[in-house]
């Protein structure tokens, strides 16, 4: 796991749930904007997922439980698709403040993914 | 593109997931995501350490998906279904929580229910009350026979 890359995602996840809420609770309905969002934060999990398959062969391993670290990342991985498939069901503000609710969990995985990675087991 | 013409009024029109309900159920489905997959973890690495913790956290997460399940179903059984669900969370909660401060040596591992669901930034002490707020205030359509056409429409009309 890439320290750096990790805390941009958290970033990101945290950044795109904050924006999703205040639109959603604006009124607007799922938008490009909305979506495209949770699609970037999709796209960083994929990456990081491609990131912790390879980087035990580079000697990165993690501090904590295997297991622990990969139920997150798939529970992660499925949320935004199924906040997205919602938006496209449900057009209206809910639906903007479900993918708000969905990125923000992404992130609070995300961080404890990085906590399994890095000082668990210390 | 305000979405004026969908006011949150909605008068008459109530279906039990309709507006804010929706976020309540998807805060509902994410919490059940999360306890569901620690349990399995919790069971697959550890389940000798704290059999009880771990039965009690995968007993837990069973429920949450089924209350999901119910507030997203209509009709006057799911609805039971989510009373009971939800009311069994609150209570776990509250007996878990309140057990886990007052003799630790109980529950030496963490649960969801831990301290009042410290672990799950206390989501798990929230989510029930607003669950019997939103409960109480959307009967079914048999305890309204008058909204029964509607519950039949499954989406609003654009």
């Amino acid at each position: 796991m890439i320290e750096w890359y990790t805390w941009v995602q958290l970033g990101v996840a945290v950044a795109a749930g904050l924006l999703c809420l205040v639109l959603g609770l604006a009124g607007r309905k799922p938008s490009d904007l909305s979506v495209g969002a949770l699609a970037l934060v999709e796209v960083l999990l994929l990456a990081q997922l491609v990131v912790a398959l390879l980087a035990p062969a580079f000697g990165n391993v993690p501090s904590g439980s295997v297991l622990e670290f990969y139920t997150y990342l798939v529970s992660a991985l499925l949320l935004p698709p199924a906040a997205a498939l919602w938006a496209l069901l449900e057009r209206n503000r809910w639906s903007t403040v479900v993918l708000g609710v969905a990125a923000l969990a992404v992130g609070v995985m995300v961080y404890r993914m990085l906590q399994i990675w890095t000082v668990q087991g210390l | 593109m305000n979405s004026a013409p969908q006011s949150p009024a909605e008068p008459g029109a109530r279906r039990r997931m309709s507006g804010i309900g929706r976020v309540l159920v998807a805060v509902y489905g994410v919490l059940a995501l999360a306890a569901l997959g620690r349990s399995f973890v919790q069971i697959v690495q550890k389940f000798d350490e704290a059999p009880l913790a771990y039965t009690l956290s995968a007993l837990a997460a069973v429920v949450y998906v089924i209350a999901t399940i119910a507030l997203v179903r209509s009709g006057r059984g799911w609805y039971r279904v989510a009373w009971a669900t939800i009311v069994f969370e609150l209570t776990g909660v509250l007996v878990v929580g309140t057990l886990s401060i007052a003799l630790p040596g109980l529950f030496p591992h963490d649960t969801v229910w831990s301290w009042y669901g410290r672990g799950y930034l206390f989501i798990p002490l929230v989510l029930p009350v607003l669950g019997m707020w939103w409960l109480a205030k959307h009967r079914p359509a048999a305890d309204a026979p008058v909204r029964e056409p509607l519950a039949a429409a499954e989406r609003p009309a654009q």
